[in-house]
């Protein structure tokens, strides 16, 4: 009985582990700035919260998203609300692209997700200068829009192994 | 072509308003909550400040612990690079601190000298109170450059206080949570510090430039500036008291660019322990 339950806790962790990962990563907000390689950065949960959401959005709920956002916001010292936005219109465009979409195709969604992240990125940009008065730096978040978008791919051949093997369990 | 407006508007409609079978909120109803959110957070509405300020408490306790894994693995790596670089770290020590040796007994005659000269003209001085902090949380995003620290509000922390690491200037206090702070590096964006870069005292404003570099803003072109002068706070608007040492600038052909740049003394990726000052001015009496 005792192996039982053992058991259905470690599958129901492994069923929520995008969700667990989005989280550890707006808290621990991990994306190698410390190697010190000059512009090179990535939006992790932009990646997560895409792929996810693409495949259905049973893994990753919209009210998680919204709290993950607000998390982030706090980490990183933007305006309360922002990344839970920018967040929530990822979910909304992976949404959108999943039901127009009839036979997905890797390479569809990955333009998509370059499409998107630009979009959001751009809004996040005028919202923090035109409304906020805080000051970015445009070439390092063209940067990371470019790092971001170039390991969607990397990070959905590992999510993509990681839903075959759910399946199989 | 109606069809394909029609397929358009379903899909939308589909993607922001219908809930899914595990969905409990609709997304235009969080899309929505977050505006609410940013308008009353950006009008100061007070229930929104205390929400911010009950989850920052939280939140970076819980980052601290989250981030101990990756912090392992970057001290790791920091320590592996050190021994890497340990022989020349040595002899180049050894030759800056005969030459500081020199530096400062020097200095301490002038400080003495400075002190005497200041009680006869019956001038200001600064004094200081030091509150020891140390980083609870270090993230280096390329948007933002702060670091959060372990003394808030309870330790009398407020807003604008100066930050040091040992001597050096490192940025200010811009967020005061109860116990815990926000403090914005010097390296960021936003951050603007009235300077005097000597030996010809000449005043400017630093900003950070988002990298390692803070940048000289505001300063008349026929000026010359030597090479390797030393940038001091000037103490203008009363933020900090005058003197406190930022960094250096450094040679435009070294960087191949117009501007000028300042190297910070301090190295803002080690910071461990910070003392956070505040300065109280006294006059002197004879």
């Amino acid at each position: 009985m005792t192996e039982i339950s053992k058991i259905s806790i470690l599958n129901k962790i492994f069923n929520s582990l995008p969700i667990i990962i989005l989280f550890i990563s707006v808290l621990n907000e991990f994306d190698f700035n410390y190697l010190n390689f000059k512009y090179f950065s990535f939006n992790f949960p932009f990646i997560l919260i895409f792929y996810w959401s693409l495949k259905g959005g049973e893994k990753l709920g919209y009210g998680l998203v919204f709290v993950a956002g607000l998390i982030n916001d706090v980490v990183v010292g933007f305006p309360m609300g922002i990344s839970s936005l920018s967040y929530l219109l990822i979910c909304g465009f992976a949404a959108y692209l999943r039901n127009i979409t009839l036979r997905p195709n890797l390479i569809k969604d990955w333009l998509f997700f370059l499409f998107t992240i630009s979009l959001v990125n751009s809004f996040l940009y005028v919202v923090l200068i035109i409304f906020f008065g805080i000051d970015m730096n445009y070439y390092f978040l063209f940067f990371n829009i470019i790092f971001t978008f170039l390991l969607y791919y990397v990070f959905s051949y590992i999510f993509d192994y990681y839903s075959k093997f759910t399946i199989m369990r | 072509m109606q069809t394909n407006r029609d397929d358009f508007i379903i899909a939308i409609r589909s993607a922001f308003l219908k809930k899914g079978t595990k969905q409990r909120f609709s997304l235009i109803a969080l899309l929505f909550f977050s505006i609410f959110i940013l308008v009353l957070g950006k009008y100061n509405f007070k229930g929104i400040n205390f929400l911010k300020l009950s989850i920052k408490e939280l939140v970076y306790r819980s980052t601290f612990i989250v981030s101990v894994p990756e912090n392992f693995v970057i001290s790791s790596y920091q320590t592996i690079r050190d021994h890497f670089y340990l022989y020349s770290n040595y002899e180049n020590l050894k030759k800056d601190y005969e030459s500081l040796k020199a530096i400062k007994l020097n200095n301490d005659f002038l400080k003495s000298e400075n002190e005497a000269l200041k009680s006869k003209i019956n001038d200001v001085s600064a004094q200081s109170s030091e509150l020891l902090a140390k980083v609870i949380i270090d993230k280096k995003s390329p948007f933002l450059r702060s670091v959060i620290i372990n003394r808030g509000s309870k330790d009398k922390v407020i807003l604008g206080m100066a930050v040091l690491d040992e001597k050096f200037l490192v940025g200010k206090v811009v967020e005061v949570n109860y116990s815990t702070s926000r403090v914005l590096l010097l390296s960021d964006l936003n951050s603007k510090i009235p300077v005097s870069i000597e030996p010809n005292g000449i005043q400017s404003i630093l900003s950070g430039s988002g990298s390692s570099f803070g940048e000289i803003q505001y300063i008349k072109e026929d000026y010359e500036l030597e090479k390797n002068s030393e940038i001091f706070t000037s103490g203008s608007g009363g933020i900090f008291r005058s003197g406190i040492p930022i960094g250096k600038t450094i040679a435009n052909d070294e960087i191949g660019l117009n501007t000028i740049k300042v190297k910070f003394h301090s190295d803002f990726s080690q910071l461990r322990l910070v003392k956070i000052v505040s300065f109280e001015e006294i006059k002197s009496n004879d």
